[in-house]
């Protein structure tokens, strides 16, 4: 059973006014997916992202890993006709997914940044190893990481203690005011 | 001495020290003096901008509201991901962006005084393009890398987005070539210099990751290139880490170095063999013939 898509402008209104971006120009040149190094492991490529928000086809938007496996390389921007920034749209489209709980492999990908930033938030300064123990604490992934994390002990990549910032208050204020504005 | 104010960024002091290392040491030998900016804090990297559009401004934007204060117009960096979100914050300040310009008055609150656009962050791969700086080096070069087929591989954050980061052609950058030919190594043509390495996703998605290195690494080889040579923490980290785990790759790694681990090799710098130990994948065998007489490293 097909399901007919009656399209929508509130989705990519949305989305434009988050990213600043203006999907509404794109016209499918694909000039994006071709250039898309991540396109192998996406449920949707970039292109494809972009003509379902002009559709307004929020779900399948959503229900796609294309926004977790997007790396933010830019390579769709710098070869845009039309000066869309997919990368962009692919990083608002993740502070919307944020407040939601992502499936699987995805769900990892939130862990992370979320872990790297509690330890900017912490010392002003990113703590591998603070971040390296929160992100196997949370996503339990730690069978993928263990050879790795031995070898880098042992050319001691790894530091033990972290670094802390003098004026943290700042810090911490520029994540406060973040929080606030979510 | 000239003094350059640099912001080294996290990585430099942790998982790449040698990079800040040799860094320092090249770049001291060239007639620099770096001083570190006073109180830095992480410029929020890709997490950032991957989650928060604010926190991806306004982390970056403290470092430059530093800068400024202090007078400083010039801050240079050896990050490849410092360098590219403090222009892009600086860009989007300066452009007038309407999230930029907010978190930038949101910095009086916070710290006293909102970012004015008056710092210009340049990278330190940019500053060894320069035509002078190229001629020192090939003048200080005194053991040149003849013979060292070298791939120069830019990635993403030196060279996109344009608008805000590239010094050169975002496609076809060149500055990294002109500074390896300059150290006497022999630098392949090859279609991979800006390709993502996936830096973002090394512990969330790593068979993604192994991925876009093996597409890098294999690429680099089959141009002749027995290295591969990087401006980026994050390019080095993902390139050089995770070799034994890709099976086309684990019996014959291709060593990846620091551009200033190369220029201290060319420059017959002592501590050269102990920056190279620190890499993942085994790096002595390929400069050999370059290394100081007597030293030995512990790779």
């Amino acid at each position: 059973m097909s399901v007919a898509l009656v399209p929508s402008p509130s989705f990519m209104r949305e989305v434009q006014a988050r990213s600043g971006q203006p999907i509404g120009l794109c016209y499918q040149c694909k000039k994006c997916s071709s250039g898309c190094p991540l396109g192998f492991a996406m449920d949707l490529l970039p292109h494809e992202v972009i003509r379902l928000i002009q559709l307004g086809a929020r779900d399948r938007v959503f229900a796609a890993n294309s926004l977790w496996v997007c790396t933010g390389c830019k390579t769709c921007q710098a070869r845009c006709p039309n000066q869309i920034d997919a990368g962009q749209v692919m990083d608002s489209l993740r502070e919307i997914a944020l407040a939601t709980r992502p499936r699987g492999r995805d769900a990892n990908v939130k862990t992370f940044h979320e872990s790297f930033l509690t330890t900017v938030r912490f010392f002003g300064r990113s703590y591998d190893l603070g971040m390296i123990a929160l992100y196997l604490g949370r996503s339990r992934a730690i069978g993928e990481h263990v050879g790795l994390g031995l070898n880098m002990v042992k050319k001691g990549k790894l530091k033990y203690l972290p670094e802390r910032v003098r004026r943290i208050g700042e810090v911490r204020k520029i994540f406060a005011k973040a929080r606030e504005r979510r | 001495m000239k003094k350059l104010t640099f912001y080294p960024g996290c990585s430099l002091h942790s998982t790449a020290a040698e990079y800040e290392e040799s860094t320092r040491a090249v770049f001291e030998a060239l007639g620099y003096t770096l001083e570190e900016l006073d109180d830095w804090s992480c410029c929020g990297a890709s997490s950032a901008h991957a989650t928060d559009h604010y926190l991806s401004i306004a982390l970056p934007v403290r470092n430059l509201v530093l800068a400024e204060k202090r007078g400083v117009e010039e801050v240079a960096t050896a990050c490849a991901a410092c360098y590219n979100t403090l222009r892009k914050a600086d860009h989007a300040v300066r452009a007038g962006d309407p999230a930029a310009v907010e978190a930038s008055e949101s910095m009086v609150e916070i710290m006293g005084r909102k970012y004015d656009g008056g710092v210009r962050v340049v990278s330190t791969l940019e500053l060894l393009a320069r035509p002078e700086t190229l001629a020192a080096i090939k003048q200080k070069a005194a053991h040149p890398l003849r013979g060292l087929k070298v791939a120069p591989y830019y990635g993403c954050l030196l060279t996109r987005p344009p608008e805000a980061v590239a010094f050169e052609d975002p496609e076809q950058p060149v500055s990294l070539d002109k500074v390896l030919a300059a150290a006497g190594a022999e630098v392949v043509r090859w279609s991979w210099k800006t390709e993502c390495c996936g830096a973002s996703l090394a512990l969330s998605r790593p068979e993604i990751l192994k991925e876009l290195a093996r597409r890098i690494i294999v690429a680099a080889r089959e141009a002749g290139a027995q290295a591969i040579a990087t401006a980026c923490p994050m390019c080095h980290a993902n390139l050089d880490y995770r070799q034994s785990e890709i099976p086309e790759l684990k019996d014959n790694p291709v060593p990846v170095y620091f551009m200033t681990e190369l220029l201290g090799l060319a420059f017959g710098l002592k501590k050269a063999p102990t920056w190279i130990g620190r890499h993942l994948t085994e790096s002595r065998s390929a400069v050999r013939s370059f290394l100081p007489a007597g030293k030995v490293g512990t790779a």
